[in-house]
């Protein structure tokens, strides 16, 4: 039954009340039924975050297209909102039809952030249900979660009852089953359909697992029964191309970030960047088809009415023929569309690709090398040369932009001084590069503290300090404060503790993240809420040391709290891999050389999938074109004892 | 051609807004417009310069939260030969749930903008927890008073204003399963006096659950007109849907 006419009269007392009205075009009413499982499906974040989540609309359109399941959304409702609804004693709702989040059988979040955790909690609980998995009766919600952060789901194992690691497009399919029966037989005993989820492959249940510590160490994660999984291992869609979702793509009625047309062009990434979790458990490369691509673009336009279209990917510019389906794509709809490709590779190509969708609004341009120096980009295996970077930026100027972003890490492995610095070097000659075009040119720095991700090279790295990054930081600030045209804006070091916490944590953090979500800490990605005493004072009230979880340095035996779950990466590919990164030797993007086995094709038997045997021209990253100082991989051993800036505090 | 010299047509369309809709803002309204004249497919005139944008040209804003049943828009056309009842059965199928195309008429070059031309607008205001026989008492000393001041704040600044003059009719309307209706009219300039205003001039301080703009009329030596009516070619692009 609909809430509607409850919400109507506490609407018009919340900021931005078009954040809970749904009606976007696209939005499904659909009728549940007893024999049908109903999915909520949530995004634990405001409405103008995610609203966008195109795993999250790709999910809502598969499960709705069946006979046997309905789906509809929900988002994290901003304070206000909270309040009013707990004063009236409104719980958690879908957008769609306005039921209340009770009335479905799964509750299930994509989590795409550390920071969002306690508004998983918070949202579970206003929902109505226990927020701890082993407080939940027979007939409660099932909560589940899906996304990046599931690569490391043991800080959300006490709350979570199943966790999906990979692409959902089939596996949804399958849990839709195992509940589908479960809910038709009568929903008797829970245990049972936990049972069954487990035995779902890319389905991890975490209340089937043992665990057992040594004092802070983890001992290991084994499965209570013989029939469930002592390793999951991810899922992985062998070809996109079956996959044309979404079909319908949500249209909302209010602002959101994103507010255009995506189309995904390919899945999964290759360049080998050592920080990035993204590209490392999202392989292989799976490209769309280049007509399949043409007609998304051309139905997503004709059905939405935007005049934008983001054609998405880890890096865009990669695409065989990218050339074609951007002119394609801009011939559309009588060339009043833009086109915008996030994630653009650095390299004079990359500008002309830019020059061409930004024909007429030429104001900033964005660029990501990472780091500042050659010795730090080959450690991170960014293997961006100096040439390419300044060449990309001169084409740039010289075709009209005369603002440049430049997105970099601080607090990677190994970094020193002189690569800190080596940033503030780096956006003083693009500026001057810009004064050949431009009276003003303007480079804005852009810092992010680096956090290790679980299934990257660098899971074993420990995390910088906030002192050691805020050191960093305001070393650069003042290297760069008297340069005209050098900008620099920067992320909270704080902030990035706290996702340490959360990123490797293993499953004692949980009862941080319960305890300041207790204390009311909510909305922690949003600075005006975010609150790093109450991370660390919890930390201490747990006996949880943050040095032990953050800054220590992991070893090769180490058990990581992940190590029962696979992304399809042979931990001795990321060991020698990390090695590697020590030693700065880069690694070639293995979509257009030999296989180096990093176990994400062979492990599921299956290949890229793209279009173009050879990479495409201009750039040096992993293109062909062998940069100065470029060593191809070697097994070497080095002793742990010389990386990077060991945890002072 | 210059494309300032092409031929153009504006066309006055009326439109109501109910149901979950009417929490969207005037900007959110705005860019629904651009979206859906965009999937009709007519040739709707663009603005010059880097970033185009449809020629759209509202009235008054109705307040986040209210409803319509007589909202306006002008746009503008980049051909001469746009015909009402064409644009309105396009608009049929693209608008969404709670957005309604109700009526248009040509527009003859040179006719006063919406927020101009509109001198006042009719409200039906929703109110709870109130008898009709207090709302009444209410309304007579509404109606009683010389002058009532409020203060709004502006740019930082605390304006006061005497809404008096503003409130041109006021009376008790039907009572609903809620609650009671109140009906006034409102003038808008120079400043457009809000249904929340009035609500806060005399204690107790109703609570209003849906507010209703029912009218738009614009003031000529003394006769109301509709907007559809004022500016509107002559005979061969007859306005469809004037009430």
């Amino acid at each position: 039954m609909s809430l509607w006419s409850e919400l109507e009269l506490v609407l018009p007392e919340v900021s931005k009340p078009a954040r809970y009205i749904g009606g976007e075009g696209g939005m499904v009413e659909p009728e549940h039924h007893p024999s049908k499982v109903a999915w909520l499906l949530a995004y634990p974040d405001t409405y103008e975050i995610g609203l966008p989540n195109q795993g999250l609309q790709i999910l809502y359109e598969i499960l709705n297209e069946r006979d046997d399941a309905v789906a509809e959304r929900a988002y994290a409702p901003w304070v206000d909102m909270e309040a009013e609804m707990r004063a009236a004693g409104l719980p958690l709702f879908s957008v769609d039809t306005h039921r209340r989040a009770g009335e479905f059988d799964v509750l299930a979040f994509n989590l795409s952030a550390e920071l969002v955790y306690t508004n998983l909690l918070n949202c579970i609980n206003l929902a109505g249900a226990p927020v701890r998995a082993d407080q939940r009766a027979d007939d409660d919600l099932l909560i589940g979660a899906g996304g990046h952060c599931t690569y490391n789901p043991e800080p959300l194992a006490d709350f979570v009852d199943f966790f999906v690691l990979g692409d959902g497009e089939e596996v949804v399919t399958e849990i839709n089953a195992a509940v589908r029966d479960w809910k038709r037989a009568g929903k008797r005993s829970r245990q049972s359909v936990l049972r069954a989820l487990a035995a779902v492959e890319g389905v991890y249940v975490p209340s089937l697992y043992d665990v057992v510590y040594d004092g802070p160490a983890l001992v290991s994660i084994t499965p209570r029964f013989a029939d469930v999984p002592a390793v999951v291992e991810k899922r992985t869609v062998a070809d996109l191309a079956a996959w044309p979702y979404p079909k319908r793509q949500l249209v909302p009625l209010t602002e959101v970030v994103h507010d255009r047309l995506n189309v995904e062009v390919f899945r999964g990434c290759t360049r080998g960047c050592r920080f990035c979790q993204a590209g490392m458990i999202t392989r292989p490369v799976r490209e769309r088809p280049a007509e399949q691509v043409r007609t998304m673009v051309a139905d997503g336009l004709a059905r939405s009415g935007y005049d934008e279209v983001a054609l998405t990917s880890l890096s865009t510019a990669d695409f065989s023929g990218i050339t074609e389906v951007v002119s394609a794509t801009m011939d559309c709809g009588a060339g009043e569309v833009s086109v915008s490709l996030p994630s653009l590779r650095v390299d004079a190509f990359t500008v002309g690709l830019a020059a061409q969708i930004q024909r007429a609004r030429r104001t900033g341009l964005t660029f990501a090398p990472e780091a500042g120096s050659w010795r730090m980009r080959q450690v991170i295996n960014k293997l961006i040369d100096e040439r390419d970077l300044y060449g990309a930026v001169e084409s740039a100027f010289s075709q009209g932009w005369r603002r440049m972003k430049l997105y970099f890490l601080t607090g990677l492995p190994t970094e020193t001084d002189v690569d800190t610095l080596a940033i503030g070097e780096l956006a003083r000659n693009c500026v001057e590069l810009g004064r050949a075009h431009t009276k003003n040119p303007s480079v804005t720095v852009s810092l992010g503290g680096f956090v290790p991700k679980p299934f990257t090279p660098f899971q074993w790295f420990g995390q910088n300090t906030v002192a050691e990054l805020q050191r960093k930081i305001f070393l650069l600030r003042d290297d760069i404060k008297r340069n005209r045209g050098v900008q620099m804006k920067w992320h909270d070091p704080k902030a990035s503790l706290v996702e340490g916490i959360a990123s490797r944590g293993d499953r004692r953090i949980g009862r941080v993240i319960e305890e300041v979500w207790r204390q009311g800490g909510t909305f922690q990605e949003w600075s005006e809420h975010f609150d790093y005493d109450r991370w660390t004072q919890a930390m201490d009230r747990h006996g949880l040391s943050v040095d032990w979880y953050v800054h220590r340095h992991r070893t090769e035996d180490e058990v990581l709290p992940w190590d029962h779950l696979s992304a399809g990466l042979h931990k001795d590919f990321l060991w020698q891999d990390w090695r590697d990164a020590l030693n700065e030797v880069g690694l070639e993007d293995c979509r257009w050389t030999p296989c180096y086995d990093c176990g994400a094709c062979t492990g599921y038997s299956i290949e890229h999938i793209v279009a173009s045997a050879v990479p495409p021209a201009g750039g040096s990253q992993g293109t062909g074109q062998v940069p100065t100082g470029y060593q191809p991989p070697r097994a070497v051993e080095v002793q742990l004892s010389g990386v990077g800036e060991r945890a002072t505090s | 051609m210059n494309p300032n010299q092409a031929p153009r047509t504006r066309i006055r369309l009326r439109y109501s807004k109910a149901g979950r809709i009417r929490f969207t803002s005037h900007r959110d309204v705005a860019r629904i417009w651009e979206r859906s004249l965009r999937r009709t497919g007519l040739p709707v005139a663009q603005t010059e310069g880097f970033s185009p944008r449809a020629k759209l040209h509202f009235g008054l804003a109705l307040a986040t939260g209210y409803e319509s049943e007589d909202e306006y828009l002008d746009v503008d056309f980049k051909c001469a030969d746009v015909a009402v009842p064409d644009v309105l059965d396009a608009l049929v199928s693209v608008l969404p749930d709670g957005i309604a195309a109700t009526g248009g008429s040509v527009l003859l070059p040179g006719a006063v903008s919406l927020q101009q031309a509109v001198t006042i607008c009719d409200w039906d205001i929703e109110l709870i927890d109130v008898t009709a026989e207090d709302l009444a008492e209410w309304v007579d000393r509404v109606r009683g008073a010389a002058t009532i001041v409020i203060t709004r704040e502006r740019k930082g600044q605390q304006i006061t204003d005497d809404l008096a003059p503003q409130i041109r009719a006021l009376e008790v309307g039907e009572s609903t399963s809620r609650g009671v209706r109140l009906l006034a009219t409102l003038g808008t300039q120079p400043r457009a006096a809000r249904p929340s205003e009035l609500l806060t001039v005399f204690e107790p301080q109703y609570r209003p659950v849906l507010i209703q703009r029912t009218r738009q009329w614009i003031e000529q030596d003394g006769a109301r007109l509709e907007p559809l009516m004022v500016g509107a070619a002559p005979a061969q692009h007859t306005p469809v849907g004037v009430q």
